[in-house]
């Protein structure tokens, strides 16, 4: 039933000396909306062009639809493409440009006109397709771009940061219109980002990329709640979450950090912990309340941020800086007295050391 | 726009500071601005006072030409130096003109144009976007090729020429400058194709296109600025050449400079300075014409690396 579409199997991939993917796999279903998700120089977009066959694999082999496409070109891997620069060719009406490469598969002009009026309408660029990319906007380039790889027919849709020049209004629509696409073509969609705001909203699995390796690999709730390890806990969730450092005492089941306090009798692996173990609390700003009766901690507000939707405020235990999300209405002052607890169902831990969940 | 005047620095300053600044900032004329008119002025008629002697010239008649007042106007216009230095001149032993170089300049010169051109863009593509094996290699030999003075080569040149049978014979120039043209037109088209961005490039390879379809159907439409500069720079280069001409071209294929050389370096009779000069003026005619109607695209073609898709 859940067939894999796409299937990486152990590439690496080396530029010179730089190793810059190790040892890699990835399966992605039929359908699916994977996002790769990285900060810059993680090796995403590496692995989205060895996908495409822009690149060379060292070592491995990339399957799609049970075909070893390794040593295929890309214009033979039945994907389409969309970058972040629309890469439109200049020379070329909108029109030219989308049938360009059923053009040079040697498509008969009826059904390449079919096919483009299909796109246009899809993306609503009737209008534009007498005109020149430079005649374009940002937005309509990227619907553009978007359409190019449409008419193809593809098996697989990559995508490689297409927002990232685009202004926040825009960004939003294009995204909102992205996940639209995918619900009516229910495609394979391989989609680069950085910003963890389009990961989360378009995912239907993230894979969280640092120095080359996949970090985790699951649905985005699972990779907001439950992150496998310190990198992912801090690069997922603005603003980020809360860490202090701790020491476990199991005798209480308490977090010790400076003079604090902290009970976790209700975390879910507490019996994975060892006496005296060095910890890493982590504890998102929404999940923190002020004014509870258990777990309370008091401390001093030093900074408020007022987001409109919520409010920020700032206070720090034991010298480390700690958000936490409040409403919106929510009224505090600055050196206001607060006492603090946290929800610690919704807690991460981690070791000190391999800094993975525990 | 205000009424220019002279001031000095600390005028304008006064003046400044005694307004409000609003709108555009005012000009004012300073002594540092005239003195830099008047040196462009002073270039600007260093620079045209030989073609001025050369016009005026070739109007004089004989007579005029040696009561030897070089910088008069003609008092007497007389055009006949310029029919004979295109028709009769003596080149040698031939009294033709320098009509037959002339053709001999542009059968030299167009192929050699198209091939050298044709040839480089693909080569500049190929390096820029085809990172084969060795490329950078290529690359690093394009660059020294582009600048090793020509002469070096003359002789082994010949000799291969020789060897082939080609020596002396219009496609034997013909291949010479394409291979001088090659080093720095190759360079310039890499330089170009490298500024692009390489994500045209990608999408093209996934939409189907191979070496030749990218290149027909990607690369060359945009490649319109570029190609006018290589245009030109070859079209000057083979016309202004003389050495190469001299040694390859052989007796049938001499260029016009060639030849205009041959009018000019007279060793009997009377050297007639009018025809000599109007031979000049025909000789330079077709670079001249070049870089004035292309003046503007030639500009654009170097600023063109700032131009992004």
């Amino acid at each position: 039933m859940m067939k894999n579409n796409v299937e990486v199997k152990n590439i690496s991939f080396s530029y010179g000396k730089t190793e810059i993917l190790k040892d890699l796999s990835l399966d992605i279903r039929e359908g699916e909306f994977m996002v790769l998700l990285g900060p810059s120089g993680c090796g995403k977009t590496t692995l989205l062009n060895c996908i495409a066959g822009l690149l060379d694999l060292t070592d491995g082999q990339i399957w799609i639809e049970d075909d070893n496409v390794t040593w295929k070109e890309p214009k033979d891997r039945h994907i389409g493409m969309v970058f972040q620069s629309y890469a439109l060719y200049p020379s070329m009406t909108v029109e030219k440009n989308l049938s360009f490469g059923l053009r040079m598969m040697g498509t008969a002009k009826k059904i390449i006109d079919d096919k483009i009026e299909k796109a246009a309408n899809l993306l609503q660029i009737n209008e534009l397709l007498k005109r020149k990319p430079s005649q374009l906007s940002g937005g309509q380039r990227q619907r553009v771009a978007i359409g190019r790889a449409l008419v193809r027919d593809a098996k697989v849709f990559l995508f490689d940061e297409p927002l990232s020049n685009l202004d926040a209004k825009l960004r939003a629509e294009l995204r909102y219109e992205i996940k639209k696409l995918h619900r009516d073509l229910s495609n394979t969609m391989i989609y680069v980002t950085h910003d963890q705001i389009e990961a989360m909203t378009l995912a239907d699995r993230i894979s969280v990329m640092k120095d080359g390796l996949i970090q985790q690999l699951d649905t985005p709730k699972q990779i907001y709640n439950k992150p496998a390890n310190l990198f992912v806990a801090g690069f997922i969730g603005s603003p980020s979450m809360n860490f202090l450092n701790a020491k476990f005492d199991k005798t209480n089941q308490n977090l010790i950090v400076g003079k604090q306090h902290i009970n976790i009798t209700k975390y879910e692996n507490i019996n994975n912990l060892i006496d005296g173990q060095e910890v890493v609390f982590g504890i998102r700003p929404e999940n923190i309340k002020i004014d509870k009766n258990e777990n309370i901690i008091k401390c001093n507000v030093e900074l408020v941020e007022p987001m409109g939707a919520d409010t920020l405020v700032w206070t720090s235990i034991e010298g480390t800086p700690i958000s936490i999300r409040l409403e919106g209405s929510s009224n505090y002052n600055l050196n206001d007295e607060i006492n603090i607890s946290f929800d610690i169902n919704k807690s991460s831990i981690f070791d000190n050391k391999s800094e993975e969940r525990i | 726009m205000g009424i220019l005047r002279i001031l000095s620095k600390k005028q304008i300053r006064g003046k400044l500071m005694s307004a409000i600044p609003s709108g555009p900032r005012p000009k004012h004329l300073t002594i540092g601005r005239i003195g830099m008119y008047c040196f462009i002025l002073v270039c600007a008629i260093f620079f045209l006072m030989p073609l001025y002697v050369m016009v005026i010239t070739s109007l004089k008649d004989m007579d005029e030409i040696r009561a030897a007042n070089i910088l008069n106007l003609p008092k007497e216009l007389s055009f006949y130096s310029w029919p004979k230095a295109w028709s009769q001149a003596c080149t040698g032993f031939v009294c033709e003109g320098l009509k037959p170089g002339f053709f001999n300049s542009i059968k030299i010169t167009v192929p050699s144009v198209i091939v050298s051109v044709g040839l480089s863009a693909i080569n500049g593509y190929a390096l820029a976007f085809w990172r084969f094996k060795g490329a950078y290699f290529f690359f690093g030999l394009c660059m020294f090729g582009a600048f090793i003075p020509y002469q070096v080569m003359v002789y082994p040149l010949l000799k291969i020429e020789d060897a082939l049978g080609i020596y002396s014979t219009l496609p034997g120039i013909i291949l010479v400058h394409t291979i001088f043209g090659m080093p720095i037109l190759t360079l310039i088209f890499r330089n170009f194709y490298a500024s692009l961005p390489i994500d045209l490039f990608k999408a093209a390879r996934i939409d189907g296109g191979n070496f030749v379809k990218i290149f027909l159907y990607v690369i060359i439409p945009m490649s319109t600025p570029i190609t006018i500069v290589a245009v030109i720079l070859q079209v000057t280069g083979i016309w202004n050449d003389f050495l190469l001409g001299l040694v390859f071209a052989g007796r049938d294929n001499q260029p016009m400079t060639v030849q205009l050389n041959n009018i000019v370096q007279v060793d009997y009779g009377v050297a007639e300075y009018n025809v000599d000069m109007s031979a000049t003026i025909l000789t330079s005619l077709v670079p001249l014409f070049v870089y004035f109607i292309s003046g503007r695209w030639f500009v654009r073609g170097i600023a063109a690396g700032a131009i992004k898709g």
